[in-house]
C-alpha cells in the first residue's frame, strides 16, 4: 500500500545537466535555502539523508515499544491516558518521517523490511528495558529532551520535506517532556519509595540520554559533510553540552540529582562539561549487544508479521473496489 | 514555517514551560476547546454541582466500566497493529473510551462515598474495587484475539454505543446527557472504523473473510447481555434518566445487518451467554485485566502520581 506514488528516481542526465543541477544545488545551500524532492541532488546528499531520515522513523517506531510497556499498568487514569496518547503521537512521528523519507525514493515498506532484518538502525536508547513507572518520567524527560535539543535545529535542515516533519515532531516532544517532567516531580514529592523510583530511573537513563547526540566530535566523521550540507547545524559535543546545562537546572526544581559530580561550566569555553561516559558500551548496545535489542526487533517483527494477512486483505480488497469502479465508469 | 531561517523558538525549547509558566500548559488539558473533560466533572462533583442519584450512579458506573474495560484491552494493540495507522486508530479509539469511562467514573463516585464520606474518585473506582465489583458487560473483557476479532468486538461495541449515547444526550440528567453528547460522536466514529474493516477483512482475501467470520461467531455469544433489562434500567428509563437497554435492539440489529448484508455475511447463528457482568458475574478474563492495570496502584496505595 505505501509503496504507491512515490517520487520516482530521476531518469539519466546529461553531464551537462548534472553540472546545472549541481550548480543549482550548490546555491541552495550556500543561500541556506530548501531542497525540494524534484530537485537536483548529489547521490551522497540523497543517500545520507535517507539514511538518517529512515533511521530517525525507525526510532518512532521502536520507540513506542518502551512506553507501551506501562500503558497496561500506569497508575492512574490520567497517566494512562497522556501515556497512551504520548505513544500514539509517537506511531504519527514515525508516519510523518516515513513520507519525509518515501520522497527520497524508497518505499515505507522496503524500510520497515530492512528495520525487522536488522540491516537499518534506530536511536540505540531504546535498547535499555523501562523497568518502573518511573521510567516514563525519565524517558519523557531526559530520552525527549535530548531528542528535542537535537531535533529543533533539525527544523532547518536543508532537505525541505524533512525540516517541515520536525516542526511538527518538536511540537510534541516539546509537549512529552514536559509529561515526563510531571511524571518526576510527582513521584518526587510522592512517598519515599515514590521518590526512590524517580531517582533510580534519572540514574539510569541519564548517560543513555548523553550518549544520544552520538560519539565525541572527534569520533564523529559524518558529521562534517553533514553540518556543510545545512542538514546538521551544531556538532554533537556542542549539542550535548547545552543539554547538560538545560538539565542541571531542571534537576534542581525536581528536588532530584543527576548522577554525576563533575558537571561545571567552563567560563573559558563558555560551555557546560560533564563527567566522561562510556563509549565502550555505547558501541556494544549498538553493535547490537544491548539489553532488549533483540526483544525490541522481535516484536516489530511480530507485529509486522501478525498482520500480515490483514495488509494483504485490503489491498485486494482496494483492487476489488477499483475493477468495479471502473467497470461501472466503463 | 516557509523558509530555513525562521526562529524555532516555541517549538520544543525545552527551557521553557516546564517550571512555572503558562498555568494552561499542563499536560492533562488534553481535550481542546469547551469539551467535557473528566476534570470538569470531577470540579462539580467537590463543589457540589453535580450529585448523581443513586440509581444513576450505579448506572454510570456500568457504563464507566465497559469503557475502561474495553480501553484496557485496546490499549494493548498500540505498538503492535497490522499498520502504523491502525495503531493510531485503535490508539484514538481506546483514548476516546478511557476518556469516557473516566467521566462515567467521575460521576458515579460522587454518590459513592469512601470510608470517610468522601466522593470516590475514577481512580479509587479504576484501581481498588474488586473484580465482582465490576459491572461491565462480558462483551467488553473478551481477549483481543487476532485483528479480526478485535474488529468484531469493536463492531459490535461501537453500533451499540451509538445508539445508547444517542438517546442519553436526552436525558433528564445533565450530566449524563453532556457525557454523551461528547461520547456520540467519537463513537460515530469508531462506527465508521469498524464498519469498514468490516467489509475490508470480509471483501479482501479468503483467508480474511474466515477470519472475520470466525471474529464475528466468537463475539456473538455476548451480544445478548447489552440489550438485558434490569430493575435498575427500568426505573431510570421511567424516570427519563436512561433508556431500557433492549430499546436500542431493533436499531443496532437493522444497522448490523445493513453492513453484514454488504459485506455478504450472516448475523452469526450462536447461543447466547447468560451474562451476569452487570451484577459482578464476570468470564475468567477479567481477573486478569484487573490485576495487570491495578498491580502498581495497590503496590503503593494512597501514594499521588
Amino acid at each position: 500500500m505505501a509503496a504507491q506514488n512515490l517520487q520516482s528516481v530521476p531518469a539519466e542526465l546529461t553531464p551537462e545537466e548534472d553540472a546545472a543541477g549541481q550548480a543549482h544545488f550548490d546555491r541552495i545551500i550556500a543561500e541556506d535555502s530548501r531542497i525540494e524532492p524534484r530537485d537536483w541532488m548529489p547521490a551522497a546528499y540523497r543517500k545520507t539523508l535517507l539514511r538518517q531520515v529512515s533511521q530517525h522513523a525507525h526510532s518512532e517506531i521502536i520507540g513506542m515499544q518502551p512506553e507501551a510497556n506501562w500503558i497496561s499498568r500506569a497508575p492512574s487514569l490520567k497517566r494512562k491516558a497522556i501515556l497512551m496518547a504520548k505513544v500514539q503521537d509517537e506511531a504519527g512521528h514515525g508516519l510523518y518521517l516515513y513520507s519525509a523519507a518515501e520522497t527520497l525514493g524508497q518505499s515505507r515498506d522496503k524500510m520497515m523490511d530492512d528495520l525487522i532484518a536488522g540491516k537499518a538502525r534506530y536511536s540505540s536508547i531504546f535498547n535499555y528495558p523501562a523497568r518502573t513507572w518511573a521510567d516514563m518520567g525519565a524517558i519523557g524527560w531526559l530520552v525527549d529532551g535530548a531528542a528535542i535539543c537535537n531535533q529543533v535545529p533539525l527544523c532547518r535542515a536543508s532537505y525541505g520535506p524533512y525540516g517541515r516533519a520536525m516542526v511538527r515532531v518538536c511540537k510534541e516532544e516539546s509537549f512529552h517532556q514536559r509529561q515526563g517532567f510531571e511524571i518526576l516531580l510527582e513521584l518526587s514529592n510522592g512517598t519515599p519509595e515514590q521518590k526512590q523510583m524517580a531517582q533510580d530511573a534519572v540514574n539510569r537513563w541519564y548517560a543513555p540520554a548523553l550518549m544520544m547526540f552520538g560519539p565525541p566530535d572527534d569520533d564523529s566523521p559524518n558529521s562534517k559533510q553533514s553540518m556543510a550540507w545545512n542538514i546538521k547545524r551544531f556538532s554533537n559535543d556542542e549539542l550535548r553540552s547545552r543539554f547538560v546545562g538545560m538539565m542541571v537546572e531542571q534537576v534542581k526544581v525536581l528536588g532530584l540529582t543527576l548522577p554525576d559530580d563533575q558537571i561545571r561550566f567552563n567560563e573559558d569555553t563558555k560551555k557546560w562539561e560533564h563527567g566522561p561516559l562510556d563509549w565502550d558500551e555505547f558501541h556494544e548496545v549498538l553493535a547490537g549487544r544491548g539489553p532488549c535489542n533483540a526483544q525490541r526487533l522481535e516484536r516489530r517483527r511480530a507485529a509486522h508479521d501478525d498482520g500480515a494477512w490483514v495488509r494483504e486483505a485490503a489491498a485486494a480488497y482496494a483492487a476489488k473496489q477499483s475493477k468495479k469502479t471502473k467497470e461501472y465508469a466503463a | 514555517m516557509s523558509t530555513p531561517n525562521a526562529p524555532t523558538t516555541g517549538h520544543g525549547d525545552i527551557s521553557t514551560g516546564v517550571a512555572g509558566g503558562d498555568s494552561n500548559a499542563s499536560a492533562t488539558r488534553i481535550t481542546p476547546g469547551n469539551a467535557l473533560r473528566p476534570e470538569d466533572i470531577a470540579l462539580e462533583v467537590r463543589t457540589g454541582l453535580a450529585k448523581p442519584t443513586e440509581d444513576v450512579a450505579e448506572y454510570a458506573l456500568r457504563l464507566g466500566d465497559d469503557a475502561l474495560i474495553l480501553a484496557q484491552r485496546l490499549g494493548h494493540w498500540i505498538s503492535r497493529a497490522p499498520e502504523l495507522e491502525e495503531d493510531i486508530a485503535l490508539g484514538n479509539i481506546a483514548l476516546d473510551q478511557l476518556g469516557h469511562a473516566r467521566s462515567f467514573l467521575t460521576y458515579a463516585g460522587a454518590s459513592m462515598p469512601n470510608e470517610d464520606g468522601n466522593p470516590q474518585s475514577e481512580d479509587d473506582l479504576a484501581y481498588f474495587r474488586r473484580e465482582h465489583e465490576f459491572r461491565s458487560v462480558q462483551l467488553f473483557e473478551q481477549p483481543n484475539g487476532d485483528f479480526a476479532a478485535t474488529i468484531a468486538r469493536q463492531f459490535v461495541v461501537s453500533y451499540y454505543q451509538y445508539e445508547l449515547y444517542r438517546r442519553l444526550t436526552e436525558s433528564t440528567d445533565a450530566t449524563l446527557a453532556a457525557i454523551a453528547a461528547k461520547a456520540v460522536k467519537e463513537v460515530d466514529y469508531h462506527r465508521d472504523h469498524s464498519a469498514q474493516w468490516v467489509l475490508r477483512l470480509a471483501g479482501g482475501t479468503d483467508e480474511s473473510r474466515q477470519r472475520m467470520i470466525h471474529g464475528l461467531r466468537t463475539m456473538w455469544p455476548y451480544v445478548n447481555e447489552l440489550f438485558q433489562d434490569d430493575e435498575l434500567t427500568e426505573r431510570l428509563a421511567q424516570a427519563g434518566a436512561a433508556v431500557a437497554p433492549s430499546s436500542l435492539k431493533a436499531d443496532f440489529d437493522r444497522l448490523i445487518e445493513d453492513v453484514l448484508k454488504e459485506a455478504e455475511l450472516e448475523v452469526p447463528d450462536v447461543p447466547a451467554a447468560p451474562g451476569g457482568g452487570r451484577y459482578g458475574r464476570h468470564s475468567e478474563h477479567l481477573g486478569y485485566i484487573l490485576a495487570e492495570m491495578q498491580v502498581l496502584a495497590r503496590e503503593h496505595p494512597g501514594a499521588s502520581w
